[in-house]
């Protein structure tokens, strides 16, 4: 499903945060949003999985404007993975992971076999399986994320859109994480701080900048040595990696 | 039942759960029926029940069926339904606010209903039993519609709605208070006390009618509203993109929450903690999806307000004992042993 952004606007009282952003994603692509604190990406994502509703613009996915598809309709096909979602709730990481089946079920209506089928595969793609029956409150910050992206994709959805989801996690499974996100077969719109990873893992890259787009493109293109310096304010070297068109980039302490 | 096919956690065990539960509920409002200033055997309750029901014609003395029929079975059974009312508002509160320490009163409703009652009792507007209901009910409201302005519809977050149901609270008790103590005299303002700890005597049938239907209405809500319910697990934004209108759904839960609760403040008094405590009760029996959870309260919140009535009649002898003070004096020890075995395992 391809995700098209026209001209949206965005912002509180009289600040503006989302200004004016467009943009198409292509279906099956993972799309990175990066830009420095306060940049707009968390807004701009919420906007684009319909969480908010934009002063002017429109967001379409699969050619329908959001704003005029009922909520739940929406989250049968597009799921959201908020960063550092926390409950008191005694929950097991199976409960959770059943929530994702939310849109799918009417409201009396039983457990059946595509839920159970989707909730299965959804642990199985997070390695979460063995520890399905295990108390939330009892995981460390990844398992927990990792357990959010379950419930994601127990939606089974066909737009994802993550904000940060490689917040908390050891090297090992953000590496994890981008790499299932971007070989799953949907469409993902991925906020991310790491510039390498988004570089490594990213189709195509966006950068936010005061709510405002200031490139998009293949990361080759994207992460240059000038953007760098004037819209994350560093010093870097970026070299072509052995992966064509995935820079590299080493921060200098100038 | 209609969670018999969810997996996971026996929904065999939340059927026999309920079906005992529902046991020891007839059992206790026989037993509530059965004692009192003057004890009536559990046979003749029985069969005066059937007599009235026109089931049986067995030979009961006239004054003892009157008494078993006419005040304490509608008694009982009322007492049974506020204690699932405030039960299942406890629970509603505490999944959409967030916070375990939410229920009605703690939104300031019960204080907007003994506001609105004390109006009624002292300033005497309006006067009789119904305009009484009437002034709780409005004051109940008051409150509500206070809480809900200043936590900006309950949007601003669920610390924000509790400190505004806080500051509501105040207000309604300091107004109270200064209605009692400016223009009440010495015995309205014990029949004031006596009715803002809330109290089952002079409840009849009519009550225990608007009650039930009240109760049911809320619970067939409820349970249908239950998945939306869970939703709200990790918050507003997260039940938002599972696809819950979290507006419309939390408006109308929080109507039928406001309307349940001035119904039985209007008609019982302010009953604290069972609200509290028997949510947290019921989650650590069924667990904390809200389709098993939602009978489950409504069945043990009645139990514990029947028991807490029964207690209330035999505790001093010749007198009753406010009800909203055994609660609390049964509840929570009970709290406290469950907060207790729940603690976290460092």
């Amino acid at each position: 499903m391809n995700v098209v952004a026209q001209d949206l606007r965005w912002g509180v009282k009289r600040k503006t945060i989302v200004s004016d952003v467009s943009l198409t994603v292509a279906p099956g692509e993972t799309l990175g949003l990066i830009g420095p604190n306060g940049s707009g990406k968390s807004s701009l994502l919420r906007l684009l999985a319909g969480l908010r509703r934009p002063l002017s613009g429109r967001v379409e996915i699969n050619g329908r404007d959001i704003s005029k598809v009922p909520r739940r309709a929406l989250s049968q096909q597009v799921a959201f993975v908020q960063q550092n979602a926390a409950t008191d709730t005694n929950v097991t990481v199976r409960d959770v992971v059943r929530l994702g089946r939310t849109p799918h079920r009417s409201a009396l209506s039983g457990w059946s076999d595509a839920d159970e089928a989707a909730v299965a595969a959804a642990l199985d793609c997070v390695d979460m399986t063995g520890r399905r029956a295990q108390a939330w409150q009892t995981l460390s910050g990844g398992e927990r994320q990792r357990v959010h992206i379950a419930r994601a994709l127990a939606q089974t959805p066909q737009v994802m859109f993550l904000d940060e989801p490689t917040n908390h996690l050891d090297i090992h499974h953000q590496i994890e994480i981008l790499r299932m996100v971007r070989d799953l077969d949907l469409t993902s719109i991925v906020a991310l701080h790491d510039l390498n990873l988004a570089a490594m893992f990213c189709d195509r890259i966006v950068v936010l900048d005061a709510g405002s787009v200031r490139a998009c493109g293949i990361p080759d293109a994207v992460l240059t040595q000038d953007l760098l310096r004037k819209v994350f304010r560093v010093a870097a070297d970026v070299s072509a990696s052995p992966d064509a068109g995935r820079p590299h980039i080493r921060f200098r302490t100038e | 039942m209609t969670v018999s096919d969810e997996p996971g956690g026996g929904a065999g065990r939340l059927v026999l759960f309920l079906s005992l539960s529902l046991l020891v509920l007839a059992f206790a409002v026989a037993i509530a029926t059965a004692i009192g200033d003057y004890n009536i055997g559990l046979d003749t309750v029985f069969l005066s029940v059937t007599n009235e029901l026109g089931l049986t014609g067995a030979e009961v003395a006239p004054i003892e069926q009157s008494v078993v029929w006419n005040l304490r079975l509608s008694r009982a059974l009322v007492a049974a339904l506020a204690g699932a009312g405030l039960a299942i508002c406890g629970a509603i509160l505490q999944a959409l606010l967030r916070n375990a320490l939410a229920e009605p009163f703690v939104l300031g409703v019960s204080a907007g209903a003994s506001t609105g009652a004390v109006c009624v009792i002292v300033l005497g507007i309006g006067a009789g039993s119904l305009s009484l209901s009437l002034g709780a009910f409005a004051g109940a409201f008051a409150a509500f519609a206070l809480v809900a302005l200043l936590s900006n519809g309950a949007t601003s977050g669920p610390n924000h709605t509790i400190l505004a149901g806080v500051a509501a609270s105040q207000l309604f008790n300091a107004l109270t208070s200064y209605i009692v103590t400016t223009s009440g005299n010495a015995q309205q303002a014990r029949d004031v006390m006596f009715w803002l700890l809330g109290s089952f005597g002079g409840v009849r049938w009519p009550d225990f009618q608007l009650l039930l239907l009240v109760v049911c209405l809320s619970l067939t809500i409820c349970i249908l509203m239950a998945r939306s319910l869970d939703a709200f697990t990790f918050g507003d934004e997260d039940a938002a993109a599972l696809g819950v209108p979290v507006a419309r759904i939390r408006l109308l839960l929080f109507a039928v929450t406001a309307l349940m609760t001035a119904t039985i403040v209007s008609m019982v008094g302010a009953i604290g903690f069972v609200g509290l405590v028997v949510p947290h009760a019921a989650r650590y029996v069924v667990g904390p999806m809200h389709l098993r959870l939602m009978p489950a309260c409504a069945v043990v919140g009645a139990v514990f307000m029947v028991i807490a009535d029964i207690v209330s009649r035999v505790i001093a002898t010749q007198q009753t004992v406010p009800i909203g003070v055994v609660t609390a004096l049964v509840g929570v020890p009970f709290f406290a042993i469950i907060l207790y075995r729940a603690r976290p395992q460092a």
